[in-house]
């Protein structure tokens, strides 16, 4: 049986699912049912200086996607708004009963050192095996020059790293924001500052949807909305790639990365991780779903492990990373077309539809003798671009089919229609 | 000691009644209908429009449904099938959009069209929405003869036109087999009244009731004082069982039952007999058998003298009334009516002898000459209706109104020998059903809207 056991930047948990700093994490009732549940451990809702934050009524939006509930989410909510020692007495009370389970502690503190040498202190007092800066919260907190204010700013990201690597023992482990252009300039940023880990993605700046009736952005309060904060399963592809970016950069070697957004299921965990992630957060599964979803991701991961022969994370941590490549990197003489398994068609023509009207002609809808529905691939016309795959409602029913083209590989680079190209090295 | 049939009235309470003849597919709420569109794949070239003797674009209205443009959806069916809303509930879905399904392929489950269909349409009506306005007048004038599915769709449309059109029917109440025919259970709520005053609704159709074809008015006046002239005369005469003594006391036409039944304001004040037995093997035999159940009857058997596969009645509805309780036996035929001793009324019905039957070398149907006998203090007839042209017999124009196999002959157009005139329905070949009705209606108003415009 595989070993989920996980040791992140030396802070060991049972398993690598990790709820990520949210509501499920906001305080001791809540975090010892999810231990109690599984769950390998948790990054604390963010706190703050007294007197904390207040939040609105209402504070979530979704996005309901083919009758699928909570396909995206939106919060508006702001960080922790109980007083800072109910916090700290809790979360010292947590670590001592579960000592086997990380417990983190996300921050976020007016930026002055004073501030969070102050705090680091107090945090460091609980017993809590790391912290989480949190510089990613897009809505609320950035206005008052907190979170992604400062995540934004890649100099402010090494300035509070480093002050806090100067005033604690703790790992810490800086969580960036998505709201900028080029994900690597804050990790690179946090990596300069010291930082042992970075953790992604927090929120995506959104407005998840405008209330026709009352003609306001979602969720509406009072009459009257603002942007929030964008995550569960639509989300997920942002995250993966943003994961990749820094897993792949070579100024960030060395950085641990914690993956977090629109996280499931073990699978989204096993592609996370092979993509560079040490560990996984979870936050809009468990809200959606509850605890209990841990088990099936645990057990899920396991299975598939076995399955592949991995007898620890580590074996396929960042296994994926060498495949991600620049465009210009990819092979130019590769190709495949499609192929239609007659015996799984359901005469859909979704298909035909999809090639036809939007790319390459390349399908054609054609009648049997018993004026039965048939649709065949033209190989001549196949681009190979596997549209006619994604909208085939039927799984495994037209695959991509590896056709030989004599020729070797080939990129970008040194294609003769690349005004730019380099001369291929004889 | 038992001396004469069992038949009375009364046989269940009314809460009972009120229930089991309630909506026998409670409508879908809006969260199931999302889910069931959401089902759809919105196929291209879909199989399931095909299958539509309407062809109603379905992909297009369950889009409409999932993107909650339920207006949007109750205007494609419409307009593609003016009852949309009595199809959705009359439908033999199962041999029509839904068998066709590329779900069916998949998982053995097609999306629930008619269901659909349904919710769409009940929105629009629960509205109050009128979607079609009628085109200025053009000063045409069109008579249809019969408002049931094929006149009323007719006259619809070419109201819509702008044609003034007179609709006659012989019955005091108009909707045809909607009214009169079909199940009680399948239309709750008076749907085919509603349904009626929705299709006037659109205007320009004057409605004249209690006259008949052939004693009030006869085809040569209508044709003298119209433009063009729609016949939907639909069928007319219940088939006898071929049987001696059929006139005996308790043998009765399954057609005349169901309709008393429709128009009945207590259902519980019909006759029903303890035993009752229904010969035939199509919709109307399921449906006088599940509702004679439904009023009280103790045993109910549908004998037929064919199999399961040879029954008009679709599978779903042999199970369907299977399920409350009739029971079906198949290849067996009647023989003999066999009576009480007769009194100062006549002579009441006892039992029924049949013969069981086979197929013969060559695919015949024949007697093996083994019999049994079932009691039965009620006999339902339901082995089909025929068309019997005496509306239009002995008047000029009918004399050259050309026939096939006992029905008026048409062409693509819906167009008879006699070029104004035009027929659908049942009382031409093709399906019997309400949906081919309508789209006969429909093809012909198109065919008189393009003649009246030449
Ligand atoms: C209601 C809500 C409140 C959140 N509050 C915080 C917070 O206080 N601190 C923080 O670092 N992230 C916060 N987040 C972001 C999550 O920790 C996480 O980064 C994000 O939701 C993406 O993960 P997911 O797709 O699994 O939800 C919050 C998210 C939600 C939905
Ligand atoms: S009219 Fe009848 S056959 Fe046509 S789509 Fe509707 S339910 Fe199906
Ligand atoms: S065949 Fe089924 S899935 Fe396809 S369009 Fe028709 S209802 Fe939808």
């Amino acid at each position: 049986m595989a070993d989920l056991s996980n040791d992140f930047v030396g802070i060991k948990s049972p398993n690598p699912f990790w709820l990520a700093s949210a509501p499920p994490t906001d305080k001791q009732y809540n975090v010892e049912r999810a231990l109690r549940a599984g769950w390998g451990g948790v990054v604390w809702k963010t706190l703050g200086e007294d007197p904390p934050i207040v939040n609105t009524a209402s504070r979530y939006g979704a996005i309901q996607y083919n009758g699928t509930r909570v396909a995206g989410f939106n919060n508006i909510e702001l960080i922790t708004d109980r007083p800072l020692d109910v916090n700290l007495q809790e979360i010292k009370q947590v670590k001592r009963d579960w000592p086997d389970r990380a417990i983190i502690v996300s921050l976020m503190v007016p930026c002055e050192e004073d501030h969070w040498k102050a705090i680091l202190a107090r945090v460091e007092e609980t017993g809590a095996d790391g912290i989480e800066l949190n510089f990613g919260c897009p809505h609320g907190m950035s206005e008052r020059g907190m979170g992604s204010a400062v995540g934004q700013v890649p100099d402010y990201v090494e300035m509070v790293t480093r002050w806090c690597k100067q005033n604690t023992r703790m790992p810490v482990i800086v969580k960036l924001t998505p709201n900028i252009t080029n994900i690597l300039m804050p990790a690179r940023a946090a990596k300069r500052g010291g930082a042992d880990a970075v953790s992604l993605i927090n929120t995506i700046q959104s407005v998840v949807s405008v209330d026709l009736d009352r003609m306001a952005p979602e969720p509406v309060v009072d009459g009257r909305g603002t942007h929030g904060g964008y995550c569960g399963p639509a989300v997920r592809p942002i995250a993966l790639r943003m994961v990749g970016e820094i897993a792949r950069d070579p100024e960030c070697a060395g950085l641990a990365i914690s993956g977090i957004g629109g996280i499931a299921t073990w699978r989204d965990a096993a592609e996370f991780i092979s993509l560079g992630a040490g560990n996984v957060q979870v936050c809009t599964a468990a809200m959606t779903h509850g605890f209990k979803i841990v088990e099936d991701m645990a057990s899920g991961l396991a299975n598939w492990m076995d399955e592949k022969g991995h007898a620890t994370t580590g074996t396929f941590h960042r296994a994926a990373v060498p495949n991600f490549v620049n465009w210009e990197e990819l092979n130019l003489n590769y190709k495949t077309i499609a192929k239609i398994d007659q015996d799984l068609c359901i005469q859909c023509g979704k298909c035909y539809i999809a090639c036809e009207d939007t790319s390459h002609q390349s399908i054609a809808a054609l009648r049997d003798d018993q004026n039965k529905r048939r649709y065949e691939v033209i190989d001549e016309e196949c681009v190979g671009c596997n549209l006619c795959m994604h909208v085939c409602p039927v799984d495994d029913c037209i695959t991509m089919v590896e056709v030989d083209t004599g020729r070797d590989y080939a990129n970008w680079t040194t294609h003769p229609n690349n005004p730019m190209r380099k001369e291929a090295a004889e | 000691m038992t001396s004469g049939p069992d038949i009375t009235t009364g046989r269940v309470s009314a809460a009972e009644l009120a229930s089991s003849f309630d909506d026998i597919h409670p409508p879908l709420d809006r969260r199931t209908a999302l889910i069931e569109a959401s089902r759809c794949y919105f196929c291209y070239d879909a199989p399931c429009v095909e299958a539509c003797p309407t062809d109603i674009d379905i992909p297009s209205f369950i889009r409409s449904i999932a993107t909650g443009n339920v207006k949007g959806a109750a205007e494609t069916i419409l307009d593609a099938n003016i009852m949309g809303g009595m199809c959705a509930r009359v439908c033999p879905v199962e041999e029509l959009c839904e068998e066709a399904c590329v779900r069916n392929t998949q998982e053995d489950k097609p999306v629930t069209i008619g269901a659909l269909q349904r919710y769409a349409t009940d929105d629009l009506f629960d509205h109050g929405l009128q979607p079609f306005k009628r085109a200025p007048d053009t000063g045409k004038r069109v008579a249809v003869v019969g408002a049931g599915p094929a006149g009323l769709a007719c006259a619809h449309a070419l109201a819509r036109s702008g044609h003034a059109v007179v609709v006659y029917e012989a019955r005091p109440r108009a909707g045809g087999l909607n009214e009169y025919g079909i199940a009680a259970y399948k239309v709750p709520n008076d749907f085919a009244q509603r349904e009626l005053d929705f299709i006037l609704g659109v205007g320009g159709i004057e409605l004249k009731l209690g006259m008949a074809l052939g004693r009030d008015v006869s085809l040569s006046e209508l044709r003298q004082n119209y433009d063009a002239v729609f016949l939907g005369l639909g069928q007319n005469h219940a088939r006898a069982l071929g049987v001696e003594q059929e006139a005996m006391s308790g043998v009765l036409n399954a057609v005349d039952f169901i309709a008393e039944l429709r128009q009945a304001t207590d259902k519980a004040a019909l006759p029903i007999g303890r035993s009752i037995v229904v010969i035939g093997g199509g919709n109307t035999a399921i449906d006088i058998a599940t509702q004679t159940k439904l009023l009280g009857a103790e045993d109910v058997t549908i004998v037929y003298r064919r199999g399961p596969d040879h029954m008009s009645a679709t599978w779903k509805e042999q199970q369907w009334t299977q399920s409350n309780g009739v029971r079906i036996k198949y290849w067996a035929q009647p023989r003999r009516l066999i009576g009480w001793p007769a009194d100062a009324k006549g002579t009441a019905l006892k039992e029924i002898e049949f013969e069981y039957t086979q197929l013969d070398e060559d695919g015949r149907l024949t007697g093996t000459g083994d019999t049994f006998a079932l009691l039965a203090d009620q006999v339902f007839k339901a082995v089909g209706q025929a068309f019997v042209p005496t509306a239009i017999e002995g008047d000029r124009s009918s004399e050259l109104l050309e026939m096939v196999y006992g029905r008026i002959a048409v062409n693509e157009d819906r167009q008879t020998s006699l070029p104004d005139v035009f027929a659908g329905g049942d009382c031409v070949a093709g399906l019997d059903l309400t949906v081919q009705a309508v789209q006969d209606g429909k093809l012909a108003a198109r065919a008189i809207d393009r003649k009246l415009r030449a």
